[in-house]
């Protein structure tokens, strides 16, 4: 018998409107020693079938409506809660997506590693406070802490989103569970860092023997470090096998589909960038900001350099990428070349007239010709205005329909971006993700421009919204003859999507070269650490770079 | 921390100024002069009473002197109280007002962290709605209106507890104690319901169960402290609110205390008093929200940090 | 733009999802209830009420309710139904009005400090914390006893005490709304500032302004009601609920009905508004609607 063995789970949500199947008849196991990995889009119910195992699911509306979860032949599911207190932390441990959230930040972390310890449930196994801390310490060092009897007594805030991610680990190490639940652990973090981390945790399961179920959205992510793979979707688990035959010999449709979705390999369209007068020119842009984030650098009015003296240009028809890692400044080079944010020196042209430095009611006719798409689709439309509204706004401001045509205009836009003409009227909260993304792309093309700045488009999206959304975008940029400059932090949809690459870290550029010249070559140590650590969807290839 | 209580008193002292100021010239400014009001007085009486009081000067000079007196802590004679100080009037009030704060300030804590707690444990079950609707009770029933109502209860109906007075008959702070907590207990109760309702919501409190630790540990140590920020940082409004309070209960229950002499200045237009009273006031507000501020500050660690970091 | 609106169609707003969530919440339309009746008694007072307001019938002194004085008489004899109803009419007039101050001032301050930023907005919001710290009813004691009880004074104290947390909120509001992608999409749609407020800004401020308008109006009230008590408000020959209360509390020994009816008309009041205010909150705020 396996170390756990779930058996026909069914979680129901009881809400307002109904009953939604979160899990609806879920098996598997997992043994001491394997890794099984639990893939699945949002709403596929994989985060819920964990949480129950250690009921953490609130309840209401949850409910468990059957099924068993023998943990070494005892059920957790009926299990008292008195029962459940010895299995958290001790037999079973789990570490959270979000590592800022999930350390409290009113106590240090020491405090907060040897609690599992100190108030053991089992009265007997309870080590004194001073134990404990030497314990907690030895495992930071394991974990990668550097001076770790130092860092003991700092807090959560103290620490990079790494670090916090290898703080939550040795916390949930901390009693030797003999389950390790992942739930998502790396979608927080940059992807040099997230390279890291799954080394790390494939590390300590073997020198532990751990059961390991890792879940996550990313099949790249899961390629290298799982035994097992069960696919979830919509509550129900469309395929369960060993790793390499879900990726390489599936015959499921929705695995199928998971796995095209992946930008993998180079972009297909040709590239259109035209020679001659660059449609866009930045020379020597910076754009500092106060930095208000403590009063001692409020009162010394220091400032946090965003963009330090970047220069590029985008060509007629060119899709230029723009990466980076998180606080690398790419959004911001985005909002300066918009004119969104005031910037500090530096200028910004539009097919060679300078746009930087106008007044707002100067750049009308030039916000006309560039638009921008942002990353977060819930809060990049208006909740209380309707569709149809978002759309005629710029029409009807840049005096680009009249009121016998908007409604057709309208129409078009809708049909452009692939949404139902009867959905006109409704509202962003009634429609999904994916859809409201197409929305705001609909606003942007409204009014006909020549440049678009995508700032992360699709980083908020399921990979198969995504890869539909990468699409529109590919095919809205051929049939209207666009420039983009296309800002990510993923290095494969970037790869996919540019025909040229700029690489920014920490305000600065510091690499460009045409897509696949810079794949194949990368010339800076940063570049290549970040192609290296691009996950791929590909379970041998995988294995060997982690065991490198 | 301390660099920034530092900041916060020298931030104080021109507010203070401000409202010093603003209440001098407002009381200087007032229709009729304070001896008006009495009636058939000999002008030469009113003239020696002007010259004592230093009415007779220049406005301005009046006000430079009243600075000086008040930087020295003197609050300057009584109109009224022949003979006594605003000091000494302040310093017969203050005990019994501090002790009636004191203990309506305890009922609040105890009674509305306990219901704001325990109604967080469980929303939307019996032990949030019965302490919830209580709650509501209590902020919708005013203590001029509660107070009285108590006394017709306890004091005359059932003849359980004394009705007036202060310290006399044991069991006479009861009632007064009671009728200006609740108001803040329910308040208190709300407060800390939502504050707890935001924390339990938290990733952080989702890892600590995941940990195995037990319900009342989670609640204690892990959800307490971020839950009762937002009461903390009532506490020093709460506290100007309680001495406003202290009027009316003070009034109601024939207290020797600071309240009922202001209520009492302010009817006999005694400005000297009025205008002491409210320099001390300030000042105590002030300073009260200076350490409830801080207080809210020290616990977040984060903040701590900010606030006391070097340069 | 105006024709925009014209050609408006039905969707499934949220204010219209606010709607349905209020409908559902059964405390709130009973506050909604009571105090759409209270405005309409209050505004039909001077031809509804059974009696006149001064009229005072000495030789029958106080009695308790019967069937031609439903809630009993005062000491001279005055019917105290009339009375509440009058006093009614002051309470919920300085209720409103001085909410309307709070609310004017409230929201240029606190729109104009988000929307300006910088450092006008370091330097209002400094002046709105220190406000916080002075002791407000004390100034308001001082105002009565300085100028006399002026009922217009009375207004513009309280409603310039109330303001404050007003200016928070939606300051608060305005900062976040101002990061939001949608505002910066206007903003590269080329579309005017004042546009932007209009369309983008404001409606989507008006649900919290909404909520605690209605949450500050039981406050005012109260604040109305506790001067009154202390003989420092309202004065005769004007009345108002804090004013019978108090002189209710004088009396209460031999007549009670002087105290309760007063007292519970006043509570009635402030708990319908508390509903009605936190039944808009819980319906207009994005948060709740998840569950």
């Amino acid at each position: 018998m396996a170390l756990l063995d779930v058996n026909g789970l069914k979680i129901y949500f009881h809400t307002r409107d109904g009953v939604v199947k979160a899990v609806d008849d879920v098996s598997f196991s997992v043994d001491s020693g394997e890794t099984l990995a639990i893939v699945g889009e949002s709403g596929s119910g994989k985060s819920v079938t964990c949480y129950s195992l250690l009921d953490l699911l609130p309840k209401p509306p949850a409910k468990i409506e059957g099924g068993t979860a023998l943990f070494d032949g005892e059920d957790l599911l009926s299990c008292s809660l008195e029962r459940m207190q010895h299995f958290r932390g001790n037999d079973i441990a789990i570490i959270f997506q979000d590592p800022m959230t999930s350390l409290n930040p009113f106590i240090s972390i020491g405090e907060q590693l040897i609690e599992p310890l100190i108030y053991h449930p089992d009265k007997a196994r309870r080590l004194s406070r001073e134990d404990a801390s030497k314990r907690a310490v030895e495992l930071l060092d394991e974990v990668g802490i550097v001076d770790a009897p130092a860092r003991f007594n700092c807090y959560a805030h103290e620490f990079s989103g790494g670090m916090r991610q290898r703080v939550m680990i040795a916390m949930a190490l901390i009693n030797e569970p003999r389950l390790l639940i992942c739930d998502e652990p790396t979608t927080a973090l940059d992807v040099t860092i997230q390279a890291q981390i799954l080394e790390l945790i494939k590390q300590l399961q073997q020198k532990r023997d751990m059961a390991v179920i890792f879940i996550s959205h990313d099949l790249g992510v899961v390629a290298g470090i799982a035994d097992n793979v069960i696919v979830m979707c919509e509550g129900t688990v469309r395929e369960a096998a060993d790793t390499e035959s879900v990726f390489y010999r599936t015959s499921d449709s929705y695995t199928k589909r998971l796995l095209a979705a992946i930008p993998e390999g180079a972009k297909t369209m040709a590239n259109r960038a035209e020679e001659g007068q660059p449609l866009i020119e930045v020379s020597h842009l910076k754009t500092y900001f106060n930095d208000y984030s403590s009063p001692a650098a409020r009162a010394e009015k220091r400032q946090v350099k965003a963009v330090d003296d970047v220069s590029l240009s985008i060509q007629r028809g060119e899709i230029l990428g723009l990466v980076g890692e998180s606080g690398s400044g790419k959004s911001t080079v985005g909002r300066s070349i918009m004119q969104l944010v005031p910037i500090t020196s530096g200028s910004v042209s539009f097919n060679g007239t300078p746009i930087s430095g106008l007044s707002s009611s100067q750049l009308v006719p030039w916000r006309q010709r560039m638009q921008m798409i942002f990353q977060d689709p819930y809060a990049s439309l208006n909740p209380r205005m309707t569709v149809y509204q978002t759309l005629v706004e710029p029409l009807l401001y840049h005096g680009l329909a009249n009121s016998n045509n908007i409604e057709q205009q309208v129409q078009q836009l809708m049909d452009d971006v692939g949404l139902a003409r009867a959905s006109m009227r409704k509202y962003p909260h009634e429609f999904s993700g994916g859809q409201r993304q197409r929305i705001a792309i609909g606003r942007a093309i409204a009014t006909k421009p020549e440049l678009i700045i995508a700032d992360e488009p699709v980083s908020a999206l399921d990979v198969t919204i995504q890869a539909q959304v990468l699409d529109l975008i590919l095919d809205l940029v051929e049939r209207h003859n666009l420039t983009m400059m296309f800002i990510s932090h993923d290095l494969s949809v970037v790869r996919y999507i540019s025909d040229r690459v700029l690489v920014m870290q920490r305000g600065s550029l510091i690499e460009e070269g045409k897509t696949e010249t810079l794949w194949a070559n990368p010339k800076e140590p940063y570049t290549k650490n970040l192609l290296s650590a691009i996950p791929l969807a590909d379970p041998k290839s995988e294995r060997e770079r982690l065991s490198s | 921390m301390l660099r920034f209580a530092f900041n916060r008193l020298l931030q104080a002292i021109p507010v203070l100024l401000i409202v010093i100021s603003a209440t001098f010239f407002l009381v200087h400014s007032a229709p009729g002069g304070p001896f008006s009001a009495d009636k058939a007085v000999p002008p030469e009486v009113i003239r020696a009473l002007e010259a004592q009081y230093n009415l007779d000067q220049p406005l301005w000079q009046q006000y430079v002197s009243y600075l000086g007196d008040v930087l020295q802590g003197d609050l300057g004679p009584s109109f009224k109280y022949s003979g006594r100080t605003v000091n000494e009037l302040i310093a017969a009030g203050l005990p019994a007002t501090a002790e009636l704060a004191m203990y309506a300030m305890l009922v609040a804590l105890i009674i509305g962290i306990s219901a704001g707690v325990l109604a967080a444990m469980r929303p939307n079950t019996m032990q949030d709605y019965l302490p919830m609707s209580a709650a509501m009770l209590g902020i919708c029933m005013p203590s001029f209106l509660l107070g009285p109502i108590l006394v017709l209860v306890f004091g005359i109906h059932l003849e359980w507890l004394p009705v007036s007075g202060w310290g006399d008959i044991p069991g006479d702070k009861i009632l007064p104690a009671i009728t200006l907590g609740t108001g803040y207990a329910a308040y208190i109760a709300r407060l800390s319901r939502g504050g707890m309702l935001e924390v339990l919501s938290q990733d952080y409190i989702r890892t600590a169960r995941a940990k195995g630790l037990s319900e009342p540990l989670i609640i204690f140590k892990h959800a307490l402290r971020g839950g009762l920020i937002p009461v903390v940082a009532f506490l020093g409004p709460a506290f100007a609110g309680l001495l406003g309070g202290s009027f009316v209960v003070e009034t109601i229950f024939q207290i020797p205390g600071l309240g009922r002499f202001y209520v009492q200045a302010a009817f006999n237009r005694d400005y000297t008093m009025i205008l002491g009273m409210t320099v001390f006031f300030a000042t105590l507000i002030i300073l009260f929200n200076l350490l409830s501020d801080m207080l809210a500050l020290w616990l977040n660690p984060k903040l701590r940090q900010q606030a006391g970091g070097e340069s | 733009m105006d024709r925009l609106q014209a050609m408006e169609e039905k969707g499934s707003s949220l204010w219209r999802d606010a709607w349905i969530k209020l409908s559902k919440n059964y405390l709130a339309l009973f506050g909604l209830g009571v105090i759409a009746l209270l405005c309409i008694v209050s505004l039909l007072t001077p031809w509804i009420a059974p009696y006149g307001y001064e009229e005072q019938n000495l030789m029958l002194g106080a009695t308790a309710p019967s069937l031609e004085h439903w809630l009993g008489t005062d000491i001279f004899g005055r019917d105290m139904l009339t009375r509440i109803m009058y006093g009614g009419r002051v309470s919920l007039m300085v209720g409103f009005i001085a909410t309307a101050v709070a609310l004017v001032i409230g929201v240029l301050w606190g729109a104009i400090a988000g929307f300006v930023g910088g450092r006008v907005d370091a330097v209002m919001m400094r002046i709105v914390d220190i406000m916080y710290a002075l002791p407000f009813m004390i100034f308001i004691v001082l105002l009565m006893v300085v100028f006399g009880r002026n009922i217009l004074l009375l207004f513009l104290a309280i409603g310039a005490v109330e303001w404050l947390t007003m200016a928070r909120i939606v300051r608060s509001q305005v900062m976040s709304l101002r990061k939001q992608e949608f505002v910066e999409a206007a903003y590269s749609l080329g579309l005017s500032q004042w546009t932007i407020i209009r369309r983008h800004i404001i409606p989507n401020t008006l649900g919290p302004v909404i909520v605690y308008t209605t949450l500050t109006i039981p406050s005012v009230m109260l604040l109305e009601a506790f001067l009154s008590f202390l003989g420092l408000g309202i004065q005769p020959p004007e009345s108002s609920w804090g004013l019978l209360i108090n002189y209710g509390v004088e009396t209460m020994e031999e007549y009670p009905w002087l105290l309760i009816f007063p007292g519970v008309t006043l509570s009635l009041t402030l708990f319908a508004l508390n509903f009605l205010g936190d039944g808009l909150r819980d319906a207009l705020d994005p948060r709740t609607s998840k569950d």
